[in-house]
């Protein structure tokens, strides 16, 4: 672990929550009680059983879960899906349950009262165990069960008073009726005070947007904000710790081909190692040609070579190829290539990004190309699409692995994309594909408009494509206005009357 | 005649404990004298117990016959609400029962 370690005095214990440990520096304090306060449907029982499942999967570590709301038996159903199976752990002596749910039986009350039963079971079972972890689901019932609500958080009180004297690592989820506002009903922050996490489940532009954010570390760090995150079948949550990553890659002077010599040439001898390149145009102007000779030329040194693509199926994609000279199945059967067509709309962004981790960590490629960012921008809010670019090209960057991404310009003429706007900083290069209209013909034009740490050709240059793929050669002299999406035709007599111009100025 | 089964689960001994106690004992003496069997649980002692009962708070009087049975929650202090729950209205106080 890089983090920064916490002070002296409060140590962490790690989740096993896939990210979590990342954004809060090191895991839940230890022997401490979290509140996990959450809206309905924001996964607060998930987290509370997954806390419990990660400590026995990584590490064999017991458990206890504290159920006001739910039975166990629904619990045990329900969890199974990610994986969990609670009855073999509890066979195991793993997995405890205290059911506290309400009895079917009718209730009266009559006269003072404590949680001295409660509090029974949960110490016998910690003790019974060993159960170095305890979670408690969820709190809100317990106030629907007991009218007396001033008692309910006294004895409440009293029992992570409790659990801290058993130095368990404890959460307990709470309810919340608004994403934003007080931190839960009932005022349940008043006696769980040390530490506060919130989840979220946001409804943004008919998008459900899941984030988790750390509220309060009593006495020790954590990453701040909110962080998207993701329920995953048979994994639980993970979370898409993005600004958490650590810009610490090193940067490469090594250059590898773009797959054709002559935009190589234009780049100052071709892509960075290391380097995430943007490739934007209007449709039809060649971006999946550089996309697919991009893949080629890492394949032709013996690269592995990772294509997502979200816009054309597998035999549309080989079948363009082909029509370019290149024959992708030939790569595939050989492991050199792979290609992974996905439509953007089956999963949510944050699900996209998974998957596509997942797709790395297999195949471990040495360059990776996404065509295009735009289609996935469709399926996602603006924050949660930038929030995806950062993750992907840090990811990219942390295993020094080449990107190309295209991005679709919503015009034909010039212009830039949504995507542009967003994603420019983040990338390392830009190429600019555009149709410019001359004579009443349309022609093509290539552009290096950004290349991080090198020199590069700034030219426009007129290209062509063929059987044999793309061809650029001559810039445009005599043509002005062309990134705008206003080209303007020159005639050479301005032209030669402007450098005679510069020429004078140049010399007096 | 109808037998009660009545169980009684506290934590530990402590005032609110005998408190519970006195009163069932008081209640269950006066309206069901020779009618009852109680049994009275310390979950601290016997914490399975409480588990397998389901014990949330303490103390907790369960009515387990005749049916439908009952939790009554409480140092049993509020005799009409423990009177309810036992199903017991119908009775009058000090066994003066006139339709046994």
């Amino acid at each position: 672990m890089t983090s920064p370690k916490p002070p002296a005095g409060i140590s962490k214990r790690a989740t096993g929550i896939p990210g979590f440990d990342l954004i809060s520096n090191g895991g839940l304090p230890s022997s401490r009680t979290t509140l996990v306060s959450g809206s309905a449907g924001s996964a607060k029982t998930v987290l509370a059983a997954q806390f419990l499942a990660a400590g026995i999967q990584t590490s064999k570590e017991p458990g206890v879960f504290v159920t006001f709301e739910e039975t166990a038996a629904d619990i045990r159903a329900n969890m199974l899906g990610f994986g969990w199976n609670i009855e073999s752990w509890e066979r195991d002596r793993l997995w405890s349950f205290v059911d506290a749910s309400p009895p079917a039986d009718a209730e009266v009350v009559s006269g003072s009262y404590d949680f001295g039963g409660l509090s029974a079971r949960i110490g016998h079972a910690v003790r019974s165990t060993g159960a170095k972890r305890v979670a408690l689901d969820s709190v809100g019932a317990v106030f629907s069960q007991f009218a007396d609500h001033s008692a309910v958080r006294r004895e409440l009180y009293r029992i992570s008073t409790l659990l801290k004297s058993y130095e368990v690592t404890a959460l307990l989820t709470a309810e919340r009726t608004a994403e934003y506002g007080e931190i839960a009903r009932m005022g349940v922050e008043e006696f769980v005070v040390d530490n506060v996490i919130i989840l979220r489940n946001n409804l943004e532009d008919e998008k459900r947007r899941r984030t988790i954010e750390i509220l309060k570390y009593r006495g020790t760090t954590h990453q701040k904000g909110e962080f998207p995150f993701t329920i995953i079948p048979g994994e639980g949550i993970v979370v898409i710790p993005i600004s958490a990553l650590e810009l610490k890659q090193k940067s490469s002077d090594m250059r590898i081909t773009s797959g054709n010599a002559t935009l190589d040439e234009m780049c100052g001898g071709g892509f960075f190692r290391d380097s995430i390149v943007l490739v934007s145009g209007a449709t039809g102007t060649g971006k999946t040609l550089t996309v697919t000779e991009f893949m080629a030329g890492g394949v032709a040194k013996g690269e592995r070579c990772l294509l997502f693509a979200f816009e054309e199926s597998r035999e549309q994609l080989f079948r363009n190829a082909a029509g370019w000279g290149i024959d992708f199945a030939r790569m595939e059967r050989e492991g050199r290539l792979k290609v992974i067509c996905e439509y953007p709309e089956v999963a949510g962004l944050e699900d996209h990004f998974i998957s596509m981790r997942e797709a790395i960590s297999r195949f471990r490629p040495n360059r990776i190309a996404v065509d295009s960012l735009s289609a996935l921008e469709r399926v996602s809010t603006t924050k949660g699409f930038r929030e995806f670019v950062i993750s992907l090209t840090s990811l990219m960057k942390h295993q020094e692995t080449a990107g190309l991404f295209t991005s679709t310009t919503p015009t034909l003429m010039g212009g830039t994309s949504v995507t542009e706007a967003h994603i420019s900083t983040i990338t390392d290069s830009i190429i600019l594909l555009r149709y410019v209209e001359m004579f009443g013909e349309m022609r093509r034009g290539v552009t290096v408009l950004k290349m991080r740490g090198s020199m590069h050709d700034k030219d426009i240059r007129e290209f062509t494509i063929d059987g044999a793929g793309m061809h650029i050669g001559r810039p445009f002299r005599d043509v002005t206005g062309i990134l705008v999406g206003n080209p303007v035709h020159i005639a050479p007599a301005e032209l030669e009357r402007l450098d005679h111009l510069f020429r004078e100025a140049g010399g007096s | 005649m109808t037998q009660y089964r009545l169980t009684l689960y506290v934590a530990g001994p402590s005032a609110r404990s005998d408190e519970a106690i006195n009163n069932l004992r008081r209640l269950c003496e006066t309206s069901l004298p020779g009618q009852y069997e109680l049994q009275v649980i310390d979950v601290v002692q016997q914490p399975e117990a409480a588990e397998k009962a389901r014990i949330f708070a303490t103390p907790t009087l369960i009515k387990e016959s005749p049916e439908p049975s009952c939790r009554i929650i409480g140092d049993l202090s509020d005799t009409a609400r423990v009177r309810v729950g036992l199903d017991l209205q119908d009775r009058a106080e000090g066994g003066k029962d006139s339709a046994s």
